[in-house]
């Protein structure tokens, strides 16, 4: 039963992701004064890639038809360990936040190796800006993840919820800065603006479009459905961590329903917030990256001293 | 005691004990002039919030004193007065930033461990359930400082100066609710006048070096050349 | 007690006062007659001390005895022939044109306004206000450094102002630390931070907030007396103030900041068993000695040179009440009193002699015994005094530095002698020219008032040769205070 319930709700990632997506750009475009797609227009996209016939360039080694199978297969089982609406689930229980982390590490690794397989400039700069950025995010939300970490006592997201949870309404400064540490985290390895614009294709500002430009058909269906997973992950992850409240703590239907129920509110809410902070914040020089994601480090180092000095027990 | 089992409103204190010290930190972050004295009044609005959360809790009514005059002091006053000479001095363009940003940075966090080594012998006595606070006020403190050191502009000194002083007033706040009025009234006015007196220098200054950069500032010096 | 309220309320009738009149001519002589008045009252205070011990106001705000006393007294009359010298010294420069009237009024005024803060430094009971005033120096001060408005004298008062003010930050830090401290002893109540009531229940603060508690304000404090490693401001405010303002900085301010650690220092060796507050304050004594007196040699500005002296004593007499015990403690008391009336003496003496060769550059002031003997004999005199010749003061007190220094701490002994060597060579070797060279063109003759100096160095003169009953026997109740066993 239990085992059901885990995959149901790694299949409820899989299939949210999308919508999620879609609601942002719902959002956003509304905030811009501009006509805004349907809400369902994520799944449409997918589904019409997904008939398309590949094409591939000519030095294309297995490592390109490889990736994107890495890569969404990477993500979805991070999307396992990451409690959506009960906790106490066996596949969560298996792993803890590092390992979320890691599998997030190997996707990147083969999408980036896949940019710089084909060998083209746009490929070959898209993957080494991408591994500078991370290279700077991976710190800054190891920290902040320790943080959390120190004040629950436990690496597995389950049991740090249940510990938040237990211990009611608490104002931890420690997580108001692995809060917008985490935030700024996720913010940067989804390539959203400030870091990355999703929406453009202008040459010389991309990331994360820069690797997967040489990708068509269903491998960049499967790559961009990944990407939307990795979102929601990251959306989840923020929610469901500082917000618990509303988590299924027990598989009674009702308990269920309205855990599903918190947690679709919840991410309407974050994914408000994430749309006007696109609106109004303009994107960075790359340049600057290495501040902002400093500054995240700054962040969650500060969070995890403020434990240490205003919160630890003695 | 962990932080768990005190009440919401000493939670808070502890928060903004946080908040203080990250204001701090993003002044030595922060480059331009302007977003350097906003900084500067948010933090002095965190203090005044505090120390009225700390009279609320205890019930100690001359704390709101305090807190009003804090309010009034570093929140407003002060802030907008450095405005005011920023822009008579035509210098809201003008960008200082530390020679390295993330060295700085790395001072600060090691400043803010050495603060807790320092007071944690003493963290124990504090009657306020606030754990370590000393320490995040000794932080204020050295931070303040070593944004004088890293900057070159002399409004950046002042504004260091002035969370130093806020850390001292953070410090007699959490540790012992405040010195007796008459101390306070005695160090408000002192902070007054060299806010003023600060306001002369910088006239003193433009005018004999014809910009705030105290790295020109070196016609003394023990070796004569 | 009601002479302590009068030296307060004439202090501040003073700062009204010239505040009105100060741009005038006769703002000299009306000043000089200000702080001739707090003299008087401070004299009649120091007797009624020294008669009925100890005195506390009804409100224990204010309290003096035979220690702080000594210091008002003290205080007072160099605050008198420093005002003295100052009326005619700042209208020659008026008449040179580097001062005008508003600025004198600023000057007078806050002569006034620092001799307040000396006072209150002196008289109040309570820590917190004993830092208020101390700020409240710095702030009288400051614009006076900058009085001039040369490019060197904002550069010099913006550094003052800096380390001063951040310095002293570090000493209410410390304040604030003590009244934590004293807030945890059951039977305080709001009088946690009077010294007296401090004092008393000393034995009962903790001695780990204590220990870190003096630390700040040894620091703090500390800048404003000048110790190294944050002594620099301290030249630089000397050399480019006017010199009245020199000599008082030098006579009164240095003392008062040490008068604050000493305070401070007897309130931790009550609480804290060991001799930490001593050791701490002997390292930075002894530091500042060794490293003033090097740098002596380096000068080439005579206003820096002898601020430089300043440290090094400044130094000595950290050291000697670092090293506490009595004879110790007599000694930097004694030192104290002839360390202010030479050095300001010499100060008075610089300023005409920087006047006469319109310059401060050593290597341009030149024969003055034979232009102007009396300034050349009175820098001559002082230097030798201040370098601890015999039969002056300063050689008495030195000696008996040593003298306990060789009975506590032999080994220290010699570090002392081979500075006090140093410093005597540093300061001749740029003397000599100074009073016996060759005059060279463009002297301006200056109408010189010096009988200041020569009361002060024949105060510090009979000082050396004999010691007068009533003074010793006041030393020795400052000192019974102080180190808690007499000295004789």
């Amino acid at each position: 039963m239990a085992w059901l319930l885990a995959i149901l709700e790694t299949l409820l990632f899989i299939g949210g992701a999308p919508l999620l997506a879609g609601w942002i750009k719902w959002l956003k475009c509304h905030l811009q004064n501009r006509k805004a797609p349907s809400l369902l227009q994520p799944y449409r996209n997918l589904f019409k890639l997904f008939g398309k016939q590949p094409v591939i360039a000519q030095h294309a080694s297995w490592l390109f038809d490889a990736a994107p199978y890495v890569v969404f297969a990477a993500t979805v089982l991070a999307a396992t360990i990451v409690p959506l609406i009960a906790v106490h689930l066996p596949a969560s229980a298996m792993a803890d936040v590092i390992v979320l982390v890691g599998f997030f590490a190997l996707a990147r690794f083969f999408l980036v190796l896949a940019g710089m397989d084909i060998g083209t400039a746009f490929g070959g700069m898209g993957s080494s800006r991408e591994m500078t950025i991370s290279s700077l995010a991976e710190p800054a939300m190891l920290m902040a993840v320790f943080t959390l970490a120190m004040s629950a006592s436990t690496t597995n997201l389950s049991t740090a919820i249940d510990f938040i949870l237990d211990n009611g309404l608490v104002l931890r400064p420690s997580f108001i800065f692995a809060l917008v540490a985490l935030a700024m985290v996720a913010v940067a390895e989804n390539g959203r603006i400030p870091v990355d614009n999703p929406a453009t294709h202008l040459e010389l500002t991309m990331i994360h479009e820069a690797m997967i430009l040489e990708y068509s058909g269903r491998w960049l269906a499967l790559i961009e459905w990944a990407g939307q997973i990795r979102l929601m992950v990251y959306a989840v992850l923020i929610a469901n961590i500082f917000f618990p409240w509303g988590i299924a703590e027990t598989s009674h239907f009702e308990a269920l329903a309205f855990g599903g129920l918190a947690i679709f509110l919840k991410l309407a809410l974050l994914a408000v917030a994430l749309a006007v902070s696109e609106t109004v914040i303009a994107k960075m020089r790359v340049f600057r990256y290495q501040e902002y994601l400093g500054f995240a480090y700054l962040l969650s180092l500060l969070g995890m001293l403020s434990h240490i000095i205003l919160e630890a027990g003695s | 005691m962990v932080i768990a089992q005190h009440t919401l409103f000493e939670q808070a204190t502890v928060l903004m004990a946080a908040l203080v010290v990250f204001a701090s930190f993003l002044m030595l972050a922060q480059r331009r002039l302007f977003s350097l004295i906003h900084l500067f009044a948010a933090q002095g609005l965190l203090l005044a919030f505090t120390t009225a959360l700390v009279a609320y809790i205890l019930n100690y009514p001359h704390l709101y004193i305090s807190a009003l005059l804090t309010l009034a002091l570093k929140g407003v006053l002060l802030p907008w007065m450095l405005r005011g000479l920023v822009i008579r001095l035509d210098m809201h363009r003008e960008v200082d930033s530390p020679l390295y940003p993330s060295v700085v940075m790395a001072a600060a966090a090691s400043l803010l461990l050495f603060s807790y080594y320092v007071a944690l012998p003493i963290a124990h006595l504090s009657t306020l359930a606030t754990k370590n606070t000393i320490a995040i006020s000794l932080a204020v403190v050295l931070l303040g400082m070593l944004l004088m050191i890293s900057r070159r502009q002399a409004l950046a000194h002042v504004i260091g100066f002035m969370s130093i002083e806020n850390g001292l007033f953070f410090a007699a706040v959490v540790s012992t609710y405040g010195m007796p009025m008459v101390i306070e009234l005695g160090i408000a006015f002192d902070v007054l006048v060299a806010a003023v007196i600060f306001g002369v220098f910088f006239f003193h200054i433009h005018s004999s070096i014809d910009s705030l950069d105290v790295d020109r500032l070196n016609r003394l010096s023990e070796v004569e050349e | 007690m009601i002479a302590v309220y009068l030296i307060l309320f004439i202090c501040l009738a003073g700062m009204f006062a010239q505040a009105l009149v100060g741009h005038k001519p006769s703002a000299g002589r009306i000043n000089a007659g200000f702080n001739l008045a707090n003299f008087i009252v401070s004299l009649a205070l120091a007797f009624e001390v020294l008669r009925r011990g100890a005195l506390i106001s009804a409100d224990q705000q204010l309290h003096v005895d035979a220690f702080s006393v000594y210091l008002i007294v003290l205080t007072a009359f160099v605050g008198w022939t420093t005002a003295l010298f100052s009326g005619p010294y700042m209208e020659n420069e008026r008449l040179h044109g580097r001062v005008t009237g508003r600025r004198l009024r600023l000057y007078y005024t806050m002569y006034q306004g620092f001799m307040f803060t000396m006072y209150l430094v002196l008289t109040t009971n309570n820590m917190g206000m004993l830092w208020v005033a101390m700020e409240g120096a710095t702030l009288a001060t400051v614009l006076l450094v900058s009085l001039y408005r040369t490019p060197e004298s904002v550069e010099a008062a913006w550094k003052y102002f800096i380390l001063c003010g951040v310095g002293i930050a570090q000493a209410l830090f410390g304040t604030v630390l003590l009244y934590f401290a004293a807030e945890q002893v059951q039977g305080m109540g709001d009088n946690a931070l009077l010294w007296t009531v401090l004092y008393t229940y000393a034995h009962s603060l903790d001695p780990n907030v204590l220990s870190i508690a003096f630390v700040f304000l040894l620091v703090g404090y500390g800048t404003k007396i000048g110790l190294v490693p944050l002594h620099n401001w301290l030249p630089d405010a000397h050399s480019e103030g006017p010199t009245p303002m020199s000599a008082i900085l030098s006579g009164l301010l240095l003392n008062d900041a040490l008068y604050a650690v000493v305070r401070c220092k007897m309130l931790v060796d009550r609480s804290v068993e060991t001799p930490m507050a001593g050791y701490l304050m002997m390292a930075f004594g002894l530091l500042s000695f060794l490293v003033a007196v090097l740098f002596l040699h380096r000068q080439t500005d005579i206003k820096r040179l002898f601020s430089y002296s300043s440290i090094e004593h400044m130094g000595l007499m950290t050291f000697a009440f670092g090293m506490g015990g009595p004879l110790a403690t007599f000694a930097g008391l004694l030192h104290m009193m002839v360390h202010s009336l030479t050095k300001s003496a010499i100060f008075v003496t610089v300023g005409h002699a920087a006047q006469i060769a319109k310059t401060q550059r050593m290597d341009q002031i030149r024969g003055l015994i034979n232009t102007h003997p009396e300034v050349g004999w009175g820098l001559l005199i002082g230097t030798i005094a201040i370098a601890g010749f015999p039969p002056f003061g300063v050689f008495t007190s030195e000696f008996l530095v040593l003298t306990a220094t060789m009975r506590n701490y032999p080994w220290l002994t010699p570090l002392l002698l081979i500075g006090i060597g140093i410093a005597f060579a540093g300061l001749f070797r740029h003397l000599h020219p100074m009073v016996y060279g060759p005059v060279p063109e463009g002297q301006t003759p200056i109408q010189a008032n010096l009988w200041p100096v020569m009361a002060h160095l024949a105060l510090v003169l009979w000082l050396g040769l004999a010691i007068p009953g009533v003074l010793s026997d006041w030393f020795g109740q400052a000192t019974q205070l102080i180190s808690g066993s007499s000295p004789l």
